[in-house]
């Protein structure tokens, strides 16, 4: 087959396009170790998250030295808990389920993104730096009420967070 | 093969009954894109809050799922099947091989459409118990009334008896011809068709094995996981199926409006061969943020889509190569120089370049979306709309209106009514997306999600940057009207086509590639070897997820809801006697309706 020299040129840069493009996704995966959404977590059943121990109560708990997890339901319409709050400086691993359809779950303007579907938990880990409050939206079309849902992550200073879960428990 | 006969018959001169085709599959084709502009302005308007008064924001998404799969399913493929139908005939140059299947084909999408149409905008009015309000992806547990999946499932039988159709046909002319090699435009069709039976196998699979008997009330759940993954596996290669089109009339009839000739025909099918083979084993991408998918099948999936850059990246080398072979030819000089000597006053050509134009800038998105790791900031904002309104809504819906004014006449004998209006119209189109289209992204950046009727929320305000979320909105709002503009413009001047008297004269010649299929090797002719070896990529890609999903969540889900519920158990004892009566019924009104509809299409078009 006859192929014109330029267009041999051309071949062989969008080859090398495509391999940095795939050597960018896999360096960021392998180096810095940018994890994905995965099948990290078991399946469970939608319509019993009351006996299910992460999710009959949504909550953030701590887990290690400035490390956390956040047990977060989705449902038409929002999120629980919310707000969720979780302290400056720490590692927040966010486990979301949904109870009903399939729902998004993304902090605005972040990268922390992720679909949550019912019957599945999604796992994402995130780091939060300074005091910021942001916005959780729902990007899955859910039902007539979807533009209502939404949801808020407070990070709060250290003393903050301290006097918030000593409250709590003098409750 | 028919140049000296075309130069002087056209297409309706030649081929009467088969233009009868074309002409109803276009007509279908426009009236949904009317429908969908009208659709696509509402919401435009509405979401925006330039003005919400027409609509209650409950109401936003009948609207999105009317404007969706009106525009994607309906407008695109009806116009698939009438351009393929004229690709086929003209360059096999032999009439189909029984008109009277191709009817039948016509009749079951159009019935189909029907069908699915009614389930969507009864969702306007309490008064019938009935709604999809699904949008175009369904996705489980979110439920639609089983009229919809009921159409659906019809349409896509008749799309597979439409390419039954050109395969029978194809294989008439090989008899006659056992040592010719596949005429280019039959090859594109014929490479396309398969691809899409690959693809809607796994939908329809999904509709009539678990969706349909789920809202039938049949089965009481489904694996949202499963049918997603089903869904996806369909809707990453009907983008292919919407596009391939457009480069059917990129590579064969552009090239040729241009003054100039395909630059290489081997190359084309090459092209071809490589959307086949690749289209499919790609749709995991669509679930990079989904649980329940192992992080390997993710990264296949990945690879398998930026190759998927690569027959598109040729494409933009040939095509452009082949324009510029046509510039001088016409007696353009110079590096850049010979971009004069183009005819830029042909809407015909105008909007297939500047077509041409958006889907390189679609490509380049489509980088950003296929990366696993960024895709994190965009997924689901609607970044991802302003990408697939370049591709589709651009490349292929312009290239689309374009190739009307280019073959309208040639199936109707009668000219276009005023080809300055459609220059403006084409060139409208260019500027009211390079608006919208460029907007959605920049929002999408800042987190705007897609989908909402309301984007804005009352805890907290977006980043600001690129202007800021009202600026953009109200950019968004301006393209959306130029586009809507230029939807009536294109209507209004088709309309008016009809209304001129038929004339002789009006037939185009397609002239042969610079390098013929000659220089193809004998292979790519094969299309055993490339359904083989898609099949098998499909399930090297497929196989273990699925079996995964299957695996952990089980056919029918791990536990999950109806929402809402259209038909309870109790009554779905009832449906398994009524299904069939129903199914019966369903075929004798598309048979009246399709009758009822070409009699009133031959009438508009006489």
């Amino acid at each position: 087959m006859h192929i014109h020299a330029y267009e041999k040129i051309w071949l062989a840069f969008a080859i090398v396009l495509i391999l940095l493009l795939l050597g960018s996704v896999t360096y960021g995966a392998v180096g810095p170790g940018v994890a994905m959404v995965a099948d990290s977590e078991a399946q469970i059943d939608a319509n019993a998250l009351d006996e299910d121990d992460r999710f009959a109560e949504p909550r953030v708990e701590q887990v290690g030295e400035n490390e956390y997890e956040a047990y977060v339901v989705a449902y038409q319409f929002g999120f629980e808990p919310s707000p969720i709050v979780v302290p400056e400086n720490s590692t927040v691993t966010f486990q979301i389920t949904s109870r009903d359809v399939i729902h998004g779950f993304e902090v605005a303007g972040t990268n922390a993104n992720t679909m949550a579907v019912p019957g599945e938990v999604a796992e994402i880990t995130v780091e939060v730096s300074e005091p910021r409050e942001y916005g959780i939206v729902c990007n899955e079309y859910c039902g007539a009420g979807h533009h209502a849902m939404e949801g808020k992550l407070h990070v709060v200073s250290e003393e903050e967070f301290a006097e918030m879960n000593e409250g709590g428990e003098n409750e | 093969m028919s140049d000296a006969l075309e130069a002087e018959e056209t297409f309706l001169d030649r081929f009467p009954e088969e233009a009868k085709v074309v002409r109803s599959a276009f007509l279908g084709s426009f009236l949904a894109l009317t429908l969908g502009a009208i659709f696509g302005i509402i919401q435009t308007l509405h979401r925006t809050g330039l003005f919400r008064g027409l609509i209650d924001s409950t109401d936003y998404y009948t609207v999105l799922t009317a404007h969706g799969v009106f525009l994607v399913i309906s407008f695109t493929v009806f116009f698939l099947v009438g351009l393929f139908t004229w690709a086929v005939v003209r360059s096999l140059d032999r009439p189909l091989v029984d008109i009277r299947i191709t009817w039948t084909w016509y009749v079951l999408m159009a019935g189909g459409m029907t069908m699915t149409g009614i389930s969507i905008l009864a969702g306007f009015t309490d008064a019938i118990d009935m709604s999809a309000d699904v949008l175009y992806t369904f996705y489980a547990p979110l439920q639609a009334h089983p009229l919809f999946y009921t159409g659906l499932a019809v349409f896509i039988v008749g799309s597979w008896l439409a390419g039954a159709d050109w395969f029978r046909t194809w294989l008439a002319w090989r008899e006659d011809n056992p040592d010719e090699r596949i005429p280019l435009q039959t090859f594109m069709v014929l490479t396309t068709m398969i691809m899409w039976y690959i693809a809607s196998s796994a939908v329809a699979a999904s509709v009539l094995i678990f969706l349909l008997p789920w809202s039938l009330g049949l089965i009481e759940s489904v694996n949202p996981t499963l049918t997603r993954t089903l869904f996806w596996f369909f809707g990453h290669p009907v983008v292919y199926f919407w596009l391939m089109p457009a480069y059917l009339l990129w590579y064969t009839v552009l090239p040729s409006i241009a003054g100039g000739r395909l630059f290489s025909d081997p190359l084309a099918r090459v092209v071809f061969v490589l959307f086949l083979l690749l289209s499919t084993p790609v749709g995991i991408h669509h679930q990079y943020l989904d649980p329940g998918i192992a992080e390997g099948f993710k990264f296949i999936s990945m690879t398998n889509t930026m190759f998927l850059l690569l027959p598109s990246l040729l494409t933009a080398f040939t095509v452009v190569a082949s324009v510029e072979y046509g510039a001088r030819q016409r007696g353009g000089t110079g590096i850049f120089g010979w971009l004069r000597s183009l005819p830029w006053r042909d809407p015909a050509f105008t909007g297939m370049m500047l077509a041409g134009l958006m889907f390189a800038a679609g490509g380049f998105s489509g980088m950003v979306n296929a990366g696993m790791n960024i895709n994190y900031m965009i997924h689901n904002t609607i970044w991802v709309p302003g990408h697939f309104h370049l591709t589709v809504g651009t490349a292929v819906a312009l290239t689309f209106m374009a190739a009307t004014y280019w073959l309208w006449p040639q199936i109707t004998n009668k000219p276009v009514y005023s080809r300055q209006i459609g220059l403006f119209q084409v060139v409208l189109w260019f500027i009211g997306m390079a608006l919208m289209s460029n907007a959605m992204h920049a929002q999408g950046l800042l987190g705007v999600p897609r989908r909402t009727a309301e984007p804005e929320y009352s805890g907290f305000d977006y980043p600001v940057a690129f202007g800021g979320f009202e600026e953009l909105n109200v950019q968004i709002a301006i393209g959306g009207t130029l586009l809507f503009l230029s939807t009536v413009l294109f209507i209004g001047n088709l309309v008016l086509t009809m209304g001129n008297p038929r004339v002789s004269g009006l037939a185009e010649t397609i002239r042969p590639a610079l390098s013929g299929p000659d220089d193809a090797p004998e292979v790519l002719d094969d299309l055993r070897i490339w359904v083989g070896i898609a099949v098998t990529l499909v399930v090297l890609a497929y196989a273990l997820p699925l079996a995964a999903i299957i695996n952990d969540g089980g056919l029918l889900g791990p536990g999950v809801g109806t929402y809402p519920v259209w038909i309870d158990a109790t009554v779905g004892a009832l449906a398994e006697v009524a299904v069939p009566a129903a199914w019966a019924l369903v075929d004798a009104l598309a048979f009246l309706g399709a009758r009822l509809l070409d009699a009133a299409t031959s009438g508009v078009v006489a």
